[in-house]
């Protein structure tokens, strides 16, 4: 175990062999930066970092005003300003007593995205009966009638209207 | 030394198994829900006392839960170092649930496919995993189990953002799919910026074999989703099973076809080489050993290796892991020590073939 062929400081720890058409090996180590910054792997943190998108969003809202970071949830006694540090929420509550600040971190960490779609607990009555069994009877009706089966094909379709309703 | 988890350590577990579809790439198909249950704060504003409820609610729901009568129940508080290390080795813990404090458990199946944390960064997360790609039998599995739980206990759910996490990138479905896979040949070409771009472009991420923080051993990757909120689970599946999964593991198949038809005697020369060295070495790493055994899993696939047997091979890789080792010896290692142990467990398991 050696030090990284390219900084020539950290442990290597990325040892890569490429073989060339002649057959001959070549052997290169690097540490784990080297490696990433290299381009030759791309064994990289998780490409949603919820820090980087704290820090920027907290350096957006910091034009506006700090009264963000003002923010405490009565409930459980967590400040924004201590969420931000930590990443992780001190209890539900928090979801909508950060929801303005919460809002715009949540669209940049999943794409976007506002509302849940999916599972809901069964407790909840309507549950489930929702886009979740739609999309999976539409694609069995999909099945059903690539395997000019109308009968079922005509079920399901009856079912997703149901459903849709 | 004498506890449950010896015989645990003896066997290869599930997610080494070798079995199921795609299985010379795909080792194995994970999926974790994250849930947290009414009228406690998240894990880190809950204090010690708050924290035993949380445990025990969670515990006693398990229990009553027909589907899950089978569990195996630990107190990971009250667990050895060594016992930790080995549930993390084998993927029923996280290193965050095995280094964490005050009132912690873990629950199994004793096939090790299904299994839950309590008190880890959420109050709860299960996960099932399956030898293979079985993405839509582990959803299937996983749904049960999260059903099952739930009848018996109320879990935090917000009209608009779904199943409440105490880290906001997990809100929504809480749901995280892992694939594992195997990929020698395309780091043998230097083509794994082509899975990088496959995996980016779906927003999924990669990392190593334990998960978060992990580097890549023995051309392990795993590959999961990052995005929880706004898409479905069954879309969030789909995505894997018919667009990333397929095409990476068609990127593994061509190169270690262009290596078997272009570059044959060097691909023989790295498997045989391989073998030497776990047949020949006094000390050997962990990280070194799986190297050399990924290389020789790659040998048998390709069908450019015989006198081992699979079985054999993927259970060394579990084997051959730090806390394994010591079970297996049934003492504490040194780091020397654990080389030469390993070294010696492996020359006996691949002469006795």
């Amino acid at each position: 175990m050696g030090l990284c062929e390219r900084c020539k400081k950290a442990q290597a720890t990325f040892h890569l062999t490429n073989i060339k058409p002649s057959g001959e090996k070549e052997e290169r180590h690097f540490c784990e930066r080297c490696a990433v910054e290299a381009g030759l792997l791309q064994i990289q943190k998780p490409s949603v970092n919820l820090n980087d998108i704290i820090e920027s969003f907290v350096g957006g809202a910091k034009e506006s005003g700090s009264a963000l970071s003002n923010l405490v949830c009565e409930e459980c006694g967590i400040s924004y300003v201590e969420f931000r540090n930590h990443g992780l929420l001190g209890c539900p509550r928090d979801y909508d007593v950060f929801k303005e600040p919460l809002a715009k971190l949540l669209e940049r960490a999943h794409d976007g995205a506002t509302h849940h779609t999916g599972k809901t607990p069964k407790s909840l009555g309507t549950a489930r009966t929702t886009q979740q069994d739609i999309h999976r009877l539409k694609r069995q009706l999909a099945e059903a009638v690539a395997a000019e089966d109308y009968e079922r094909a005509a079920e399901l379709r009856d079912r997703i209207r149901e459903l849709e309703e | 030394m004498n506890t449950p988890l010896d015989e645990v350590a003896r066997r290869p577990g599930e997610w080494l198994r070798g079995s199921g579809p795609l299985h010379d790439i795909v080792i194995s198909t994970r999926v974790r829900l994250a849930r947290n249950i009414r009228g406690f704060p998240f894990q880190p504003r809950a204090d010690a006392d708050q924290r035993a409820d949380i445990a025990a609610t969670i515990e006693a729901a398990v229990r009553k839960a027909a589907r899950l009568n089978e569990f195996q129940h630990l107190d990971v508080e009250k667990l050895e170092e060594l016992d930790r290390a080995l549930l993390v080795e084998r993927h029923l813990i996280s290193r965050q649930h095995a280094e964490g404090r005050g009132a912690r458990r873990v629950a199994f199946h004793p096939s090790e496919a299904s299994g839950l944390m309590i008190n880890e960064e959420d109050h709860l997360r299960m996960q099932v995993m399956r030898s293979g790609f079985q993405l839509q039998e582990a959803w299937e599995e996983i749904d049960a189990v999260d059903d099952a739980i739930e009848e018996q206990l109320e879990y935090e759910f917000h009209p608009q953002y779904g199943y409440l996490t105490a880290c906001p990138t997990n809100v929504g479905t809480g749901i995280r799919v892992s694939v594992m896979l195997h990929l020698p040949a395309l780091r043998l070409t230097s083509e794994l910026e082509k899975v990088g771009q496959a995996a980016k472009d779906m927003k999924l991420a990669i990392r190593g074999l334990y998960g978060e923080g992990s580097e890549a051993q023995g051309d392990f990757f795993q590959i999961s989703n990052q995005i929880t909120l706004g898409r479905g689970e069954t879309e969030i599946i789909d995505d894997f099973r018919s667009v990333v999964i397929p095409k990476i593991v068609e990127y593994e198949h061509a190169a270690r076809d262009a290596l078997l038809k272009n570059r044959l005697h060097a691909l023989d020369d790295r498997i045989w080489r391989a073998m030497a060295q776990l047949q020949n070495a006094r000390l050997i790493s962990s990280n070194e050993a799986m190297q050399y055994l990924s290389h020789v899993r790659m040998g048998l696939h390709v069908g450019r290796l015989s006198s081992v047997d699979l079985q054999t091979v993927n259970e060394l890789f579990i084997q051959t892991q730090p806390a394994h080792l010591q079970k297996l010896q049934g003492e504490r290692l040194n780091g020397e020590q654990r080389s030469i142990a390993r070294a010696a467990l492996i020359r006996a398991r691949l002469s006795n073939n």
